[in-house]
C-alpha cells in the first residue's frame, strides 16, 4: 500500500482537485484505491456526492472506537472508496495531542487497511499543525502543488528542511505547479525552468482551466467528465510522474 | 453478509422484453427514495462454471465462475453460498501441465489448482479442492445490463444487473435475473432496495442460483457424483435384489470414472475407480453366494483383472502424491537430491497410465461392464425370496468381525508381516461388508462401527504400504542404477527415505497392539452385535 498526500500550508492552491483526479487515474488504471477526506470543509467528500459525516466522528477513529474500515464509503466509480470528511475533523489535532506519538497516529490507523487497498490519499486541510505533522510522517510520496511564485519555492525548501530533519522513514516529495496561466510569463518561466533544476519538482503542471472549477458543479473529476480535455491530460501526466515515485504501475 | 447478493427474477411474460433500465424503471418503481439510472451498454457474457468431478466446491458452499466479456480479460469469482464475493482473480492461460503426469488434452479442458496464478484465490481454493482438477460443470451466455441506483444526491447507492441467461445454445433464455450488488457504505439502502423489489408486481426472490438454473438445463444437479456407496436398501427387500441393486451404483461409479482416468485428469478418478472395483470384488465374495448361480464364480476373475491392471499407475499416484512430505522429512539430504527420483517416477508412471489407458480402452472392457450390468438387472426380485437384506447383512457383517477378531488375536509381538498383511485384508472385508449394507443400519451406530475400524485400518495400511514401499524403493533404486544416470546424492537420498519408512513401520507395529485392544475390546464388539442383533426374515 502506498500513501500519498496533497500538501501544503496554503488553501486554494489545488490540493483537492489533485487529490481527486490522481485517486480518479489510480482507479482506473485497476488500483485499489482510498481517498481520505481530512479537509472539514468536505470538499473532495462534496465531489464524490457523498455525505461528509463519520459515526461518531473524528474522535470515535482517532480513538479507535470506531475503525476506518467501517466508515468507508463506495464511491461511484469501481475500485475507488472514500473516508468521509466530518466537521469534527476540525479538532483532529487537539484529540491527536492526547494520543501517544501523535506524529505516527496516522500511519498506525491507516495500516490495518493494507491488505484491502493498494493506494491511499490523504487530502489535507490547508495548516501546519500536529495533523499535517502525522500525514507527513504517514506518506510514502508528499504531492506538493505550488502557485507559480518566487515564494512558493521557499516555502517548498522550508517543508524540505522540514522532513529531512524526520529520524527514521521520510516521505519523497513531488512538487508541481498548479493554477498555471501560461498567459503570464513569471508563471511560464518558472514552470519551464525549475522542473529542469529541481527533482522534486514535477514536469506535469495543472494548467488553471474553468474546466477544472465545474468539477464542483458536475461533482465528478474532471478526469472521468472530461477526460480527452487539457486538464485531465495534465492530471494523467502528474498521476503517472507520481506512480513512478512510488514505483507503482500506470496506464499510457 | 453485509456485501452478500441479493437476486430477484423477473417473472410473467410481458417481463421478459424488460432488459433496460428505461423498461425497468417504469416496471419495477423504487421512487420516491431512488431512482434507476442505466449504465453502459448491455454486455455479452461467457460463463462457465467449474467445480471438481465430485462436487467439492459445492458441498463446501462455494461457487467458482469463470467469465469472459468481448473486451476485458476473463475472470475467476469465488462466491459464497449467500453470493457474496469471496475472492476474484484475472484468468491467465492454464499453465503447461507437469511433465509426464498428465496428457495434453486433460490440461486444456480442466484445471489443476497448480496452473491458477498464485493470490487469494488459490489460497481460498486449495484446503476445499486438494488434488482434485476443476472441471466445466456448466456454461451459459448472459446479456448484462447494468443500471445504477441513485439517492436524492445522485449517488450510486447500488449496482443492480440485469441479467437473461441462456443456458445452452439454442436453448430459450431464462427469465431476466435483477442482482443487486451494494456498494461499500450503503448497505441499509441496498436492504431497502431488495424490500422495495419483493414488494413490485411480477419480481420475486430468486429460489435457486444461475449454477442450478445452467445446470438443471443441461439436465442435470449439483452433487450428481459421489465416490461414496450411496443407494438406499429396504431391510425387508430380497437380499439378491439388495445385493444386485449395491453392485449397479458401483458399476455406475466406475463407468463414472473411466473417461477421467483415461484422460488423466487427476488421480482421483483412478483411485474413485479402483475404489468401485474393490468394493465390486468384496460384494462378490461376502454375498455373491446370494446372486443366480455362477453369476460370481464368472466375474470375480473378471474384476481381479482389472484391478490388477489399475494397480501399477496407483503404485506410482501414492509416491508422487506424498513427495512432497517426503522430500520434507530429509534431515541429512536436502530435497533437491531427491528430484531425480521425482523424474523416475513420473516418467514410469507415464508409462504405466498408457498402459492402463490401453487396457479401458480395449474393446473387452466395454463388453465387460454390458454383460456385468445385464446380469445384474437379470437379478429376480421376487418379494417373498429369502433372506431378507437386512438378515444377510447381519449374518456377513457379524462373520466379517468375528474373522477380524480370530485373526487378530492370534498376533503376537513375534508374528511375521503376512500375519498383519491378512488381517488387513480381513478388516477390509469388515469395511466393506459395513459400506454395502450401511443404509440398512441406524447412521449413528454404523457411524461408529466404521470409526472404531476406521483407526485400526489406519495402523495396518501404514505397517503394509510402508513395508511395500521400502520394498518397491530397492527395485526403484535398482532401476536407476541401471540406467547409470543416478547421482549418488539421490541414492543417499533415498536411503534416507527407506530409514524413514522403516521408522514408520516400526511404529505403526508398536501401536498395533493397542488398536487392536480398542476395537476387539468388550465395548466394540457389544456395538456390533447390538447393531446387527435385530435381524429378521
Amino acid at each position: 500500500m502506498k500513501i500519498f498526500a496533497t500538501y501544503n500550508i496554503k488553501g486554494g492552491v489545488g490540493k483537492t482537485a489533485t487529490a481527486v483526479n490522481l485517486a480518479y487515474l489510480a482507479a482506473k488504471d485497476g488500483h485499489r484505491v482510498l481517498l481520505w477526506d481530512l479537509d472539514p470543509q468536505a470538499a473532495a467528500t462534496f465531489l464524490f456526492r457523498i455525505r461528509p459525516r463519520v459515526k461518531g466522528g473524528g474522535k470515535a477513529l482517532i480513538q479507535g472506537t470506531r475503525t476506518l474500515d467501517a466508515a468507508i464509503k463506495g464511491t461511484d466509480f469501481d475500485h475507488l472508496d472514500l473516508l468521509p470528511a466530518d466537521f469534527t475533523y476540525r479538532n483532529l489535532d487537539l484529540l491527536l495531542d492526547s494520543a501517544r506519538k501523535p506524529e505516527r497516529k496516522l500511519g498506525r490507523l491507516l495500516a490495518p487497511l493494507r491488505s484491502g487497498y493498494d493506494v491511499v490519499i490523504l487530502d489535507c486541510p490547508p495548516s501546519i499543525s500536529l495533523l499535517s505533522e502525522s500525514v507527513l510522517h504517514a506518506a510514502d510520496v508528499l504531492l506538493v502543488p505550488l502557485i507559480p511564485t518566487t515564494l512558493s519555492v521557499r516555502t517548498l525548501d522550508q517543508l524540505t528542511d522540514f522532513i529531512d530533519g524526520f529520524e527514521g522513514k521520510q516521505p519523497g516529495i513531488l512538487a508541481f505547479f498548479s493554477m498555471i496561466d501560461r498567459r503570464k510569463r513569471l508563471h511560464k518561466e518558472i514552470a519551464t525552468t525549475l522542473p529542469a533544476q529541481r527533482k522534486d519538482v514535477a514536469t506535469a503542471v495543472i494548467p488553471a482551466l474553468s474546466i477544472i472549477e465545474q468539477m464542483s458543479v458536475l461533482r465528478a473529476p474532471v478526469t472521468s467528465f472530461a477526460p480527452r480535455s487539457a486538464a485531465a491530460r495534465s492530471y494523467v501526466a502528474l498521476w503517472h510522474e507520481a506512480a513512478d515515485r512510488a514505483g507503482l504501475a500506470h496506464g499510457n | 453478509m453485509r456485501d452478500a447478493l441479493r437476486e430477484f427474477v423477473l417473472d410473467g411474460a410481458t417481463l421478459c422484453a424488460a432488459g433496460d433500465g428505461v423498461t425497468l424503471a417504469g416496471l419495477v418503481p423504487v421512487g420516491p427514495r431512488f431512482r434507476w439510472q442505466p449504465d453502459g451498454r448491455p454486455c455479452a457474457i461467457r460463463r462457465t462454471w467449474l467445480d471438481t468431478f465430485d462436487w467439492r466446491l459445492y458441498r463446501a458452499g462455494l461457487t467458482l465462475e469463470l467469465t469472459s466479456r468481448p473486451r476485458g480479460p476473463a475472470e475467476y469469482r469465488l462466491t459464497g453460498r449467500d453470493g457474496e464475493l469471496i475472492a476474484a482473480q484475472p484468468a491467465t492461460q492454464p499453465a503447461a501441465a507437469p511433465a509426464g503426469s498428465r496428457s495434453p488434452r486433460a490440461a486444456q479442458q480442466s484445471w489443476l489448482l497448480s496452473a491458477l496464478p498464485e493470490g487469494p484465490l488459490r489460497e481460498q481454493l486449495a484446503p476445499v479442492v486438494g488434488v482434485r482438477a476443476l472441471l466445466p460443470v456448466a456454461r451459459a451466455v448472459s446479456t448484462a445490463r447494468q443500471l445504477r441506483v441513485l439517492n436524492d444526491d445522485d449517488k450510486t447507492v447500488a449496482r443492480v444487473t440485469v441479467d437473461q441467461m441462456t443456458p445452452a445454445p439454442k436453448a430459450p433464455s431464462l427469465p431476466p435475473r435483477l442482482v443487486i450488488t451494494p456498494l461499500r457504505g450503503y448497505y441499509s439502502q441496498a436492504d431497502r432496495l431488495a424490500q422495495l423489489l419483493t414488494a413490485a408486481d411480477g419480481v420475486t426472490q430468486a429460489s435457486t442460483g444461475p449454477l442450478e438454473q445452467a445446470l438443471a438445463a443441461a439436465g442435470r444437479h449439483p452433487g450428481d457424483y459421489t465416490g461414496k456407496v450411496s443407494v438406499r436398501l429396504e431391510p425387508q427387500q430380497p437380499a439378491a435384489a439388495a445385493v444386485a441393486t449395491v453392485l449397479t451404483s458401483l458399476l455406475d461409479t466406475l463407468e463414472a470414472n473411466v473417461p477421467g482416468t483415461i484422460r488423466d485428469i487427476d488421480t482421483e478418478f483412478l483411485h474413485d475407480l479402483r475404489v468401485a472395483v474393490r468394493r465390486t470384488r468384496s460384494g462378490l465374495k461376502l454375498a455373491g453366494d446370494v446372486l443366480p448361480a455362477g453369476l460370481a464364480a464368472r466375474f470375480r476373475p473378471e474384476f481381479k483383472r482389472l484391478g490388477d491392471l489399475t494397480t501399477p499407475t496407483r503404485d506410482m499416484d501414492v509416491y508422487l502424491l506424498g513427495f512432497d512430505g517426503m522430500a520434507a522429512s530429509l534431515v541429512a539430504a536436502s530435497s533437491a537430491d531427491l528430484e531425480p527420483f521425482r523424474a523416475h517416477l513420473a516418467r514410469k508412471r507415464a508409462v504405466e497410465q498408457r498402459q492402463l489407458a490401453r487396457g479401458l480402452r480395449n474393446p473387452k472392457f466395454p463388453l465387460l461392464c454390458r454383460d456385468w450390468r445385464e446380469a445384474l438387472a437379470a437379478v429376480p426380485a421376487s418379494r417373498r425370496a429369502r433372506p431378507t437384506a437386512r438378515a444377510l447383512a447381519d449374518q456377513r457383517i457379524r462373520k466379517a468381525h468375528r474373522r477380524v477378531l480370530a485373526d487378530g488375536a492370534v498376533i503376537t509381538p513375534a508374528s511375521a508381516p503376512e500375519a498383519l498383511h491378512d488381517l488387513r485384508k480381513r478388516a477390509k472385508e469388515l469395511r466393506y461388508a459395513l459400506e454395502i449394507f450401511g443404509s440398512l443400519y441406524d447412521p449413528g451406530a454404523h457411524w461408529q462401527a466404521v470409526r472404531e475400524l476406521k483407526a485400526l485400518q489406519d495402523c495396518l495400511g501404514t505397517f503394509q504400504d510402508t513395508q511395500v514401499q521400502t520394498d518397491e524403493l530397492r527395485a526403484f533404486a535398482g532401476e536407476m542404477m541401471a540406467g547409470q544416470t543416478v547421482p549418488a546424492a539421490t541414492l543417499l537420498a533415498m536411503g534416507e527415505v527407506a530409514a524413514g519408512l522403516a521408522r514408520q513401520q516400526h511404529a505403526a507395529r508398536s501401536e498395533f497392539a493397542g488398536r487392536f485392544r480398542d476395537f476387539a475390546g468388550p465395548g466394540g464388539q457389544s456395538r456390533i452385535l447390538a447393531m446387527t442383533g435385530e435381524a429378521r426374515g
